[in-house]
């Protein structure tokens, strides 16, 4: 091979920015094109929805006779209970473990083998986790007597009464939602826990804290960014799951919300509602909008559903909120 | 009745000291329906058919004026799936778009669960066309069947009739899940879930009028309600049954669309009366006997089938039963309340 003439350099340099051109111009379209879609989809649904979603359509309960009166009062109430439960199970279990799997477990079989059957749930479909949910929370695999014989047991103390298998409740919905997202929290918070430079964990073992405190106050509030991103992304999945919960129950047409507390002022009125709605019957908004899209009424798909389906993207807007002002709190306290 | 009497009174008056407790004057009767009626308090478990939700769901949204304190979520499992839950006890009330089946029956047998089916509505399955088509009004039986039974030859509109278009049939029909695809195969093809599968098929009838009304060359069915609510859209077939209509007999063997002879649009005269058959067919409330004691699911069910219930019917699309038929449920309804001594709030 002789070396190339002056000509052919330039040749070949003209080439590579050609090409290099062209790779920045797909770039950029394969980013613009996600965005229009998404935008082509928000400027379709807002202006379905417009003039129908207002403050009536929040502060309402369905109504299959007038579309014009049907509100998702029900769902987000429903939603919010179920998800306020799911968060409560969910996060704590799945970062206790990320920690065991990433800090303590030793290397070996038992802990590769945990791993590989924790990222195989992660591709579990839904509705998988809700027939699980079914037998194990809502039944109580019969423990408790046969199926359809509710709440012959209950579990009392302090004025909670705890029925036993749970039937069709918001907390077995919530058990099933943890279930399904777990997995998701686990592997990202090990991603973010093993993101943590080791150089950390031996400054403090070498000033001489223990595991307990090198983990505690050096490697989790380091982790806690991107344990904060995981755990949204995953709650954000449950939030809009729908085919588990027709599983595990929920219904679809309810005129109340759970514990009867439709406002905050019922629980001033009535306190006794905060025990009983983790208990109680529901509705979860994505079921409500399925349901809108399955009238006969064509105000009911056309409108209804897409004022619910905005109510439903809000949420989730306010929840990532939420996950990027954790993250940005607690990356401004890591100085290293 | 006047045998049972005493053993109706009090059970009755049981009945009602249980539910409400210290209000002793709802012990009275009160045949007026007024402002006693608040007091009835207590959940009515529904699950079944998403075809009779919207009928079940305005009931509820109706009792709840009336009766704030009962509480009726209603559930759509399905017809199968609310059957699964009803035949173990689990709730009081199964909506259902076919009767009962041996199988289901022998369930609820075994768990002890007694029932009453009733009539409650009439849904009359449609045959949908194009709005721009203009070579049929109508269809026999036999026809349908052509061109739905499995492994069907029909690819074309003239592979029916030679002097319909020369172009491809585009079919959407319910998914294999619906109740209202079950009935259409056995009463076309003779046979539950016989059913060609070269189709585009939903389980969200929305998606059928979507798809019907955008392609001239178009043919599917779907509920009444959904024809009903979308008629702007759509264009509905007359129906011919078996027996009557004969393909080589159109009504107008010269110019004009097809029509065959004896044809019959869907309408709520010809539901109502059965003139529209063979694609008319009743909407069911299967009730726990045990669960009629229950003061809220006796309100329930009374307001269910009283003439203010039975008017929402038609407004969520279905078509009222006729007088004979709605006055054999409600003497149904009736009979299965004094013989388990319940009373109706």
């Amino acid at each position: 091979m002789s070396a190339p003439s002056p000509v052919q350099t330039t040749q070949l340099l003209g080439r590579g920015k050609r090409e290099g051109r062209i790779f920045q111009v797909l770039c950029w379209m394969s980013t613009w094109s996600s965005v229009a879609i998404l935008l082509v989809l928000l400027i379709g649904v807002a202006y379905q929805a417009r003039g129908w979603l207002d403050w009536e359509f929040l502060t309402s309960f369905d109504s299959r006779r007038f579309p014009d009166k049907a509100g998702i009062l029900a769902g987000l109430w429903g939603s919010a209970w179920t998800i306020l439960f799911t968060i409560l199970f969910s996060v704590p279990i799945g970062i206790a473990s990320a920690l065991y799997l990433e800090e303590f477990a030793r290397d070996g079989w038992l802990k590769r083998t945990i791993q590989i059957n924790i990222a195989n749930l992660a591709g579990v479909p839904s509705i998988v986790f809700g027939m699980l949910g079914l037998t194990a929370f809502v039944y109580m695999f019969g423990l408790f007597g046969a199926q359809g014989t509710f709440q012959v047991n209950q579990l009392s103390f302090l004025g909670l009464t705890i029925p036993l298998p749970l039937g069709r409740c918001v907390v077995a919905a919530a058990l099933t939602l943890t279930l399904m997202i777990l997995p998701v929290i686990i592997v990202a918070s090990q991603e973010a826990l093993r993101a943590v430079p080791p150089s950390l964990r031996h400054a403090s073992l070498a000033l001489g804290a223990t595991k307990w405190q090198t983990v505690s106050r050096q490697v989790l509030p380091a982790a806690t960014p991107g344990i904060a991103t995981g755990v949204i992304l995953a709650v954000s999945r449950a939030v809009g799951e729908a085919a588990p919960l027709i599983l595990v129950g929920a219904t679809t047409f309810v005129l109340y919300a759970p514990g009867n507390i439709a406002a905050p002022s019922d629980i001033v009125e009535n306190p006794q509602g905060l025990l009983e709605a983790p208990f109680d019957s529901f509705t979860v908004m994505p079921i409500q909008i399925f349901n809108w899209a399955q009238q006969s009424k064509p105000e009911y798909r056309q409108h209804v559903a897409a004022a619910g389906i905005v109510v439903l993207l809000a949420v989730l807007l306010l929840l990532n909120a939420v996950a990027i002002i954790i993250r940005y709190r607690s990356q401004k306290r890591l100085n290293y | 009745m006047n045998r049972q009497l005493p053993t109706f009174v009090f059970a009755a008056a049981a009945l009602l000291l249980a539910g409400c407790p210290g209000n002793d004057d709802s012990g009275d009767a009160n045949p007026a329906g007024g402002a006693a009626n608040g007091e009835v308090e207590g959940e009515v478990g529904i699950d079944g058919s998403s075809t009779v939700e919207p009928i079940s769901s305005a009931v509820s949204e109706e009792m709840a004026r009336i009766h704030p304190k009962v509480r009726a979520p209603v559930s759509t499992s399905g017809t199968g799936g609310g059957f699964k839950r009803f035949v173990v006890g689990e709730t009081d009330i199964s909506d259902a778009s076919r009767p009962i089946k041996e199988s289901e029956t022998e369930a609820a047998r075994e768990n002890g669960v007694e029932f009453i089916e009733l009539k409650i509505a009439i849904d009359g399955l449609t045959v949908i066309v194009n709005k721009e088509n203009d070579w049929i009004n109508g269809l026999t039986v036999a026809q349908l069947r052509k061109i739905w039974e499995p492994n069907s030859s029909v690819t074309n509109w003239s592979d029916v009739n030679p002097d319909w278009p020369d172009e491809e049939i585009k079919l959407f029909g319910p998914g294999t899940d619906s109740g209202t695809f079950d009935y259409f195969t056995e009463v076309v093809c003779g046979e539950s879930g016989a059913s060609r599968n070269d189709y585009s098929a939903s389980e969200n009838d929305n998606v059928i009028v979507t798809g019907v009304s955008g392609e001239k060359y178009s043919l599917g069915y779907l509920g009444y309600a959904y024809y009903v609510d979308n008629q702007d859209q759509l264009k509905a077939l007359a129906i011919a049954p078996e027996d009557v209509g004969n393909e080589s007999d159109a009504a107008n063997p010269g110019d004009g669309p097809y029509m065959p002879k004896g044809a019959v649009l869907p309408n709520a005269d010809t539901v109502a009366s059965g003139e529209y058959t063979p694609l008319s067919r009743p909407l069911f409330l299967y009730v726990n006997k045990a669960s009629l004691k229950k003061p809220a699911v006796a309100a329930y069910l009374d307001f269910y089938l009283s003439d203010e219930g039975q008017a929402l019917v038609p407004e969520v699309g279905y078509v009222q039963l006729n007088d004979e038929q709605l006055a054999e449920t409600r003497a149904k309804f009736q009979g299965a309340v004094e013989e388990v001594g319940a009373t109706i709030p």
